[in-house]
């Protein structure tokens, strides 16, 4: 037996200027339900929240429906005071007598009357309503972070140091990413591995991050606050408890002439190598496409050397799996491949700068560790070709970046300021040397950014010319790089030592199966989709899963460190109390009557129903049928609309709650 | 204003939570005014809408429907809206076919931001609706039926 | 293997040493040429300077007369014919609207389906190891520069022809009987095409700095698949070596002139004595 109470709201003038009230409070005090209906001056303030609690008690209320603003407004506040007196907060309703009826209708009959029929909507309405109770799912308080470099790297340690456990997984044999390859970062000149590595063996000491590194996401399961992930542990052929990393193996490798990947191909590595000095865990791995050992059945010299009886031949991928309740994608970035071969299908090389075929022409990363002074020159820039230090070298910005013809529209951010920073590194090595910058325009919005730029052109001289490069062709040993200068009106020719490609970023390769495995939307460019891309930019639509770094979008060092602790408070906030509690206003199946033609399951966003069974005390399927997962459904209500035999319905709004509103029209 | 004798036009607006009826609000907050024909249900997304509540909404008594929810590519749900709009496209031959008069069904995508658009729909809808006059032909073949 | 062939009016005119060079070359490759009925200009620069109809109707003619002949495969040896055949073809194959358009026009049906080939194409498409099967002479001594000019692999997106930045098409079959291409950079550079007539001054300074560089890189000679860039490199030449006091002694090939000497066609009977420089 229904006994609804319903609060008609003066709101001051603001209603009751145009609606009247008092009318309709008589008015709907009869229809059927309503065991009491009054108008009060202000709902929302104390003493109307008081009156609306004394009446539930006094009338022994079953439903209220308060007649006033937008529910975007007060509806929580309403809920909230009648879970007070006792009353479910979910057989509470508005009816919108404001926004919708007293400011924007002047006629006050017309008005009273359109307020009388919202009423009545809520009314009908509420007599549907069910108690409803918030929804726990429990969390499993460990965090899983995909990725090493320094997003991976700030967010691993800010959730562990807020005490929770953390697996860090890492693809590379050491964690660092890009950055441990950079040779000073801006706008401070900081060197970077020595601004790094501290953070590095942090994570690696860390009690509570696990570290995987050679390793990779092979599937995820469940839920959020209850993922399994898998992950499969490359073999390294090397014992990592044993070795001491004494470095005796990679110093007696006779095989030297693998070009190092860390190095982006500018030097050689051996097959049992570190990637750098510094790495963590420093512990090598053997590359057994380089391996004498694998590859003839030979050698075996470091087995030999090894003091710890740390090689293992025979070692095997393994696979762990990780409980968490909280996934941080930081897979970081890579170069777009400038020359022909390119690893997705939608992008384009340029023929044109002679990338691949001269040896002088090169990427930005890879101009990084020749000024790198641990890098495979020791610091010293010279040609790659004939070993030469460079008088002219000539920068180009914008290679790929902004450019439709390529397949890439987007700016990479970064590159305006890394380039002054080149110009300015080789001033300092090559006194008498001269840095040319072929530019677009220049984008140094960053704190004490667009200063550095300027110190580049002012006090280390580079020469910044506006306009493009049409093509680079190699004479007698020099490059000849024709492009133009806008701003002087004519073309441009220059006659450079080494040229050094600003190339756009790009997402790392793989990164879309990884998003498929974890649900997680991406763009036409491969970058991660974030729930919001102004007020949650680290979130992303798969509950759960978070995003920090380059992967979600072109950024530089600082703007990474911030997403990272941005997405470890989020984490924080998951695992802050033992459950996490969601809005029970969610769809539901009736397990009976499904037919289990599971088009809601196609038709969902957030992939949040599944396909269960049902079966006897002994095992026996008895029926199939649609389930929906509490911790995923965001109460939409597509499927209900989708369901042929109406076996599903969203509590809150559900059908026979809508039919009984258009109804109550009449 | 409309005298109380001419026809008002009873409009049911079926509307998404996230845009169209933060819009309306939006009409409200700055006062713009428009025709008191209209009933809106809320709804968490139009991807809820299933045709019958179309149909239901003639049989109780409307002249004219019109569902509203977010722009293609911005709902709140990121599909909904979607399924929304490839359902109309579907049904609409299928209410054509029996006859029952697709002029009085609207469709519009309002945005949280856009308050005016509400307040010219709603005038737009109330203006031809009130051409078009009452949809009594729909509410007698049901009493008809019902009487049965 | 018969294939249609469109010669255009400049092989059929002040090219016609190209015209005899891709017919005795092509003959020995056992390829027949079929000349087609009664052929219209391709419309060429100033068609599609004018008015985009006229440059789609006046190549779709032609494209009209190969489809009703039962000729679905075109030889056109001059690039700015192909080219033009090409864009032509891809449009009609696009636009039912447009066909039937130009179909009223050219009083005949247009699909735009006919394949049109450079000569490039075609000796690919006889096959590398057919060629050098019949091959009996060795190209040895030559160390030519192959020159692509314009249009032979622009605009990349219609012809969809070999690399527009790097080609090496003519390369591949020059080395597969036994000649040594350079590398050198003027590959796809211009030679100043039509503005030979209007504005000589340019095509000299092109062609000039073009002879150049390929001299530079260690080419003994150059070959094209351009009627146009041979005008502007070979009958030119002269000029070129008056104008800037220097000499170039490059003889200009064409590719079907190579690879007819490969197979032992004499120097006559392709062509090559009508070149104005002229090497032994």
């Amino acid at each position: 037996m229904a006994r609804i109470g319903v609060f008609i709201c003066w709101c001051g003038e603001n209603i009751a200027r145009n609606v009247d009230v008092e009318q309709a409070a008589a008015e709907v005090a009869d229809l059927p339900g309503v065991a009491c209906a009054l108008a009060y001056k202000y709902m929302c303030s104390d003493p109307g929240q008081s009156l609306m609690r004394r009446k539930i008690a006094e009338e022994r209320l079953t439903g209220v429906v308060v007649a006033s603003c937008s529910p975007h407004m007060h509806l929580r506040t309403f809920r909230k005071a009648a879970a007070m007196a006792g009353l479910n907060p979910y057989l509470v309703e508005m009816a919108n007598i404001r926004e919708h009826c007293s400011w924007v209708h002047h006629d006050r009959s017309q008005a009273t009357r359109k307020a009388v029929e919202l009423i009545r909507m809520s009314v009908a309405k509420v007599r549907n309503n069910h108690a409803l109770q918030p929804i726990a799912i429990p969390v499993t308080r460990r965090a899983l972070v995909i990725g090493g470099g320094v997003a991976g790297i700030q967010a691993a340690l800010d959730i562990a140091d807020a005490g929770y456990q953390v697996a860090l997984v890492e693809r590379e044999p050491s964690i660092g990413g890009k950055m441990a390859g950079l040779s000073e970062t801006f706008p401070t000149l900081d060197c970077s591995q020595c601004i790094l590595t501290p953070r590095m063996v942090d994570v690696g000491q860390h009690p509570n991050i696990t570290l995987h590194t050679y390793s990779e996401i092979e599937a995820v399961e469940g839920y959020v606050g209850n993922f399994k992930a898998t992950i499969r542990k490359k073999a390294r052929y090397v014992d990592v408890a044993k070795c001491t990393g004494c470095g005796q193996c990679w110093n007696s490798c006779p095989s030297k002439k693998t070009p190092s990947a860390f190095d982006y191909n500018m030097g050689n590595r051996t097959a049992i190598y570190v990637p750098f000095p510094q790495a963590v865990p420093a512990r090598p791995v053997i590359d057994r496409n380089a391996c004498l050992h694998f590859l003839k059945g030979k050698c075996g010299l470091c087995a030999k050397k090894c003091q710890a009886g740390a090689i293992r031949f025979d070692d095997q991928d393994q696979l762990v799996t990780e409980e968490v309740g909280a996934i941080v994608v930081a897979t970081g970035f890579q170069l777009y491949s400038i020359g022909k071969e390119q690893t997705n299908g939608h992008t384009i090389g340029y023929g044109e700068y002679g990338y691949g075929q001269s040896p002088d022409v090169i990427d930005s990363l890879q101009f990084e560790r020749l000024v790198s002074a641990s890098g495979p020159t020791n610091g010293e820039i010279r040609r790659p070709s004939d070993g030469k230090v460079p008088k002219t070298v000539v920068f180009i910005s914008c290679v790929g970046s902004r450019d439709n013809a390529k397949g890439i529209s987007y700016c990479s951010k970064i590159c305006c300021m890394y380039t002054a920073k080149h110009t300015m590194l080789y001033k300092h090595k090559v006194h008498d040397g001269q840095a040319h910058v072929f530019y677009m325009d220049i984008r140094a919005g960053g704190k004490n950014y667009d200063e550095f730029v300027r110190r580049a052109i002012e006090q280390d001289g580079a020469q910044y010319h506006r306009g493009r490069v049409s093509k680079i062709t190699q004479e007698n040993g020099h490059l000849i790089v024709r492009g133009v200068d806008t701003l002087a009106g004519e073309p441009l020719t220059i006659e450079a030592d080494l040229v050094v490609l600003a190339a756009a970023m790009r997402p790392a390769d793989h990164v879309e199966e990884l998003a498929q495995k974890l649900n997680v939307g991406y763009d036409e460019n491969g970058f991660l989709s974030e729930s919001h891309p102004k007020l949650r930019p680290v979130e992303t639509n798969a509950a759960g899963v978070f995003v920090c770094g380059a992967c979600q979008g072109p950024k530089d060092i600082p703007e990474s460190v911030a997403q990272a602790s941005a997405v470890a408070g989020k984490v924080a906030i998951m695992f802050s109390r033992e459950e996490l509690s969601r809005e029970p206003e969610i769809a539901k199946v009736n397990e009976t009557n499904c037919a289990a033609c599971f088009a809601c399951v196609r038709a969902c966003p957030y992939n949040a129903i599944e396909r269960a069974e049902i079966r006897d005390r002994k095992g026996n399927l008895v029926k199939r049928t649609a389930r929906v997962n509490q911790g995923l459904c965001m109460g939409c209500g597509t499927c209900v609309a989708v369901c042929p035999s109406k076996s599903i319905d969203l509590d809150g709004f559900s059908e026979q709650q809508i039919y009984a509103m258009v109804e109550s029209l009449e | 204003m409309s005298d109380s004798n001419d026809f008002q036009p009873k409009i049911i607006a079926y509307v998404c939570n996230w845009c169209t009826y933060l819009g309306a609000d939006l009409a409200g907050t700055n006062r713009l005014e428009y025709p008191a024909s209209v009933r809106i249900v809320r709804l968490p997304c139009t991807g809820r809408i299933d045709f019958n509540l179309i149909v239901k909404a003639f049989e109780t008594g409307a002249d004219a429907v019109l569902v509203s929810g977010c722009h293609p590519g911005d709902c709140h749900y990121t599909a909904g809206n979607y399924h929304a709009r490839r359902r109309w496209m579907l049904f609409r031959p299928l209410l054509e076919a029996l006859e029952i008069d697709t002029r009085r069904i609207h469709f519009s995508w309002i945005s949280a931001a856009e308050g005016k658009k509400w307040q010219q729909v709603i005038t737009e809808i109330a203006d031809k609706t009130r051409e078009l006059g009452p949809y009594s032909d729909y509410r007698e073949i049901c009493q008809a039926e019902s009487e049965k | 293997m018969d294939i249609g062939y469109y010669p255009g009016c400049a092989l059929h005119g002040s090219s016609n040493d190209y015209g005899s060079s891709v017919r005795a070359c092509l003959a020995a490759l056992g390829v027949g040429l079929r000349e087609l009925d009664d052929w219209i200009c391709c419309g060429a620069t100033a068609a599609h300077s004018l008015n985009h109809l006229l440059a789609i109707a006046l190549p779709a003619r032609n494209l009209a007369i190969a489809e009703r002949d039962g000729l679905p495969d075109l030889l056109a040896p001059c690039p700015m014919c192909s080219m033009e055949l090409m864009k032509a073809g891809r449009a009609l194959a696009a636009s039912a609207e447009l066909r039937r358009q130009v179909s009223d026009i050219v009083e005949l049906d247009v699909t735009g389906e006919a394949k049109v080939l450079n000569l490039i194409q075609v000796l690919q498409k006889v096959g590398l190891d057919q060629i050098k099967e019949k091959a009996v002479r060795p190209l040895t001594d030559f160390h030519p520069a192959c020159y692509y000019g314009c249009l032979l692999t622009r605009p990349p997106d219609t012809l969809r022809f070999d690399d527009c930045e790097q080609p090496s098409s003519m390369e591949t079959i020059l080395r597969a009987l036994g000649a040594s291409p350079v590398e050198w950079n003027m590959k796809t550079e211009c030679c100043g095409a039509g503005l030979t007539m209007a504005d000589e001054d340019v095509v000299l300074e092109l062609s000039h700095k073009i002879l150049g560089n390929a001299q530079e890189h260690g080419a003994d000679c150059m070959v094209v698949a351009c009627p146009m860039c041979h005008v502007n490199l070979d009958m030119k030449q002269p000029e070129v070596e008056r104008r800037y006091g220097c000499r170039h002694d490059m003889a200009v090939y064409y590719l079907s002139d190579l690879v007819g000497l490969a197979l032992g066609i004499d120097r006559h009977a392709l062509g090559i004595d009508r070149h104005f420089v002229v090497k032994q």
